[in-house]
Formats: C-alpha cells, structure tokens, sequence
C-alpha cells in the first residue's frame, strides 16, 4: 500500500489553484486563436484579441485573469493501493484551497448557506467529487467554476421518444436563452443518462476534458460536431455583442440510464475556461 | 479596441450620452463606484428608509464587480464585470436619482432598459474575463462604504482610459439583440 503524506496533496491543491486561475490552458489558448481566425465580426475579434491580452496580462504578473475565482471544485481519482498518511483526504485539499486563494490573491467567493449568505472567507468548502480507480496513484483535476455560466445551466428529463432532436435543441435553447450572461465563447459540458445527478455530474466533468478532444464514441463524436455548428450558428458571438464564435468546443459524456429515461444537463463555461491537473 | 473610441469623462452630462448609439467603443476617465448584488440590497434599504446614499448618484457610473484582491502595488485587484441582470430589480431606482451609466454584461430586464430611456442612463458592457487588463486601467481605488461587504463593499475608483462598449443608448439600441439578429443563421 502506497503512502502519500497530506502534507503533499495540502501543497498540490495549492498549486493547482493558483496556476488554474491565472494560466489558461493551452489546449484553450489554440481555441481561442483559432477562434480569433475564424470569426467574421470586427466586434467578435476585437473581444477575442482582449481575452488573449488579458491571459497574457495574467499570466506574466501571476494574477486571476477573471476576478471571479469561483468554486474550487476537484475531481479526484484515488487509487485503490494508496492511502493518505498524516491526515484525512478531504481536509487537506479543503486547507489547500485555503492557502492557495490566500497565497494567490484569489477573491472568495463561497457563502456558508444559500439563506444566510455568510462568507466563509476562505473559498472553502471545496466541491470535491472522489472516484475509486485500480493502482497505486492519485490525480487532482481542478475545475474553476466561475458563476455567472453556472447559473445559466440548466437539466431536463427528456422521454427516450423524445431522443436526439430534443436532447441538441435542448442544449442549444440553453445557450440562446443565456445569450450574453454566460459569457461565451464557451466551452459546453453535456451529460445524458444516468438518472438526474448523475447527468449533471458528468456535464461538469465534461468540462474538465482537454478543450475540442472528441469523444471516443464516433457517434457521440457526431454529436459533439452538430452541436457545435448549431450553437454558433445562434449568432450570439464573442462577448454577446454578435458573431460566428459562441463555442470553442462541445463535450458530451455518456452513461447507462433507464429504460425510461433520458436525462439531458447542460453546464456551460464561460471562455475563462480554467482546468489543471496533477498527479501524485 | 480598433474601432475609433469615444472618450468621455465622468460625472456623464446628458449632452455626453445623447449621440451614444448601440455598438460604440468608449474609453471611461474619471470616476467609477463599484457596487453588485449586496450593496445594491444596502442601498435599496437606505432609500426605503429615507437615508442618504453612500455618493451622489448625479451624473455618476456604476460598475457592476466584485474585485479580487490586490497584490502589493496594484490600486486593485482584477476586477471585470458581473452579470448585470441581478442587479435589474435594484437599477430603476437608482436610474431616477440620476445615475448616468452602468458598466456590467448581459441584457437587462425591459423595466430597466425603460427607466434609462426616461431618465437619460446608458448600460455599457465591458468585456468579462478581461479582469487583468481592465484592472491596469484603474488608477486610485478606495472603499467608501459598506466595508464588511469585502469585496461586494462600494469602492471609489478613478480610472483612465477604461475600455467600454455601449449596449443600451438612449434611442432604443441594444447591442446583444442587433449583433445576434446579424450573425444568426438558424432559426431562434
């Protein structure tokens, strides 16, 4: 059984929260000047020329490249031969993200309740989803999640007649009814099946894939392809002023679901795209 | 931007804003006080209880941010802007005090866009995500109110040169609504 000490996972999380928000990925960056290439309006490519400045601006002085620093949310894939010594697992990536805003000059943004609005001046609790893998390792994925895209979000419980049609004009009727508030060009996570948390569970994940990656599934691949065409063909354009480039990439993630069901969720991501990773 | 700017210089005068037209890049100089979700409640509860609100808003431009903090020698931490839409139930009463401009993204409600129109205001966008660079624009910074809000407090800044695009004008333009109508090519 392997030992990793928290001490370490403590310094990691860290780490991942400060080079997620002030260093867009790379993958995100071609993205964006591919973006920047392919759209047609002035307007559109002024934006898109801001958002790469911007990103440099970030990266050079090491500061948040959008003052909202979000939710500090982390996929983690725990290997079954690997324990955590020295303390508990959850504890240590909530301390990292601690000093990581702290030590970062990240804003805090997390309320201690929906009814108190309290704030928790920390950015603490991380949202933290754990996932049992086979070996001796442990990888941290974080996602940044900023909230004026999340709020645009939305799920619905299609029927399995309903299908593929409902489940596009679904996605791309979240889209036209965020128009400029969730700040596109976006990246577009979608999750179907499993019954309803699961969807938007793996809508979220989706966001964590490397930007235009396809899905392995040549089908779903397909999808991913229409969807894109359809959303920017809405017209809503880089910052919402209008234009060819609303999405830089789609990513649908599948799941068995019930016989009865076809759950649709759809979490967006505004083009402060920001993921990073790391492994133990 | 490359599109010649308009450069105007706050407090806003009815006669700066009138020939603004939906699509116009502004440079803002001069004064800006942030304000978003908790202390627009704040300021709606003054109002309601007859108190005098933090600044006069004659002339002034509010803008919608929650800035991050500052490192050692930045006036201000990167500070874009907020989804202006949740400040929609607040913006009317402060467009009749005589608030001039706000600075924000993503449409406001009808409610709003009618106030403006009456009362002589235009909602410009800066471009969220741009939080860095529209930051370097901000020259003085200082919370005048509502301190434990932290970063939701009302700050004064003074800004030079701050990168605008305007949404609503006074004639009825809106810029989210004519750009997406111009590159659409499905049906809605």
């Amino acid at each position: 059984m392997r030992k990793i000490e928290a001490r370490s996972v403590i310094e990691a999380v860290r780490d991942l929260c400060i080079e997620a928000n002030t260093r867009l990925p790379g993958g995100h960056l071609a993205a964006l000047r591919r973006a920047l290439e392919e759209e047609e309006s002035e307007l559109g490519r002024e934006v898109i020329e801001r958002l790469l400045q911007n990103a440099e601006v970030a990266r050079e002085r090491c500061i948040a490249f959008c003052q909202d620093t979000g939710y500090a949310v982390f996929f983690v894939e725990m290997g079954s031969e690997m324990r955590i010594s020295g303390g508990e697992i959850g504890t240590a990536i909530d301390e990292g993200v601690r000093r990581g805003y702290d030590e970062g000059y990240l804003r805090k943004s997390i309320v201690r309740s929906p009814v108190d609005r309290a704030n928790t001046g920390d950015n603490t609790p991380a949202i933290v989803y754990y996932e049992p893998v086979p070996g001796d390792g442990l990888k941290l994925t974080m996602l940044v999640k900023g909230a004026g895209c999340d709020n645009m979000s939305a799920l619905r419980m299609l029927t399995p007649a309903e299908g593929i049609p409902a489940m596009k004009e679904f996605v791309v009727e979240t889209i036209e009814r965020a128009g400029p508030s969730a700040s596109p060009p976006l990246t577009v996570g979608v999750g179907i099946g499993g019954p309803f948390e699961r969807a938007a569970l793996l809508a979220k994940k989706a966001l964590t894939r490397p930007s235009g990656e396809p899905n392995p599934d040549p089908e779903i691949a397909g999808i991913e392809r229409e969807l894109l065409e359809e959303i920017n063909a809405t017209g809503i354009g880089p910052a919402g002023y209008g234009g060819t480039q609303t999405a830089l990439a789609v990513h649908v993630e599948s799941f068995p679901t019930h016989i009865a069901a076809f759950p649709v969720a759809v979490n967006l991501d505004c083009h402060s795209h920001r993921t990073a990773s790391t492994e133990l | 931007m490359s599109r010649t700017p308009i450069h105007l210089e706050t407090p806003l005068s009815m006669e700066d804003i009138e020939p603004l037209k939906s699509g116009d890049v502004v440079l803002l100089s001069g004064e800006l006080y942030t304000a978003r979700d908790a202390a627009h409640a704040r300021m709606k509860e003054a109002i309601e209880a007859g108190e005098p609100l933090p600044f006069d808003l004659e002339g002034q431009v509010v803008y919608f941010t929650g800035p991050a903090p500052a490192r050692p020698g930045q006036a201000l931490g990167p500070a874009g802007p907020t989804t202006a839409s949740r400040m929609d139930p607040h913006s009317p009463m402060l467009v009749e005090r005589g608030l001039r401009g706000m600075v924000g993204k993503g449409s406001r409600a009808e409610a709003v866009r009618e106030a403006m129109r009456r009362h002589g205001c235009v909602y410009f966008g800066a471009v969220e995500g741009t939080a860095a660079l529209l930051a370097d624009r901000v020259k003085e910074a200082e919370v005048i109110a509502y301190e434990d809000l932290d970063a939701e407090a009302i700050r004064r800044l003074v800004v030079e040169d701050f990168p605008v695009v305007v949404v609503n004008d006074l004639h009825g333009g809106d810029l989210y609504t004519e750009g997406r109508e111009r590159w659409r090519r499905r049906k809605p």
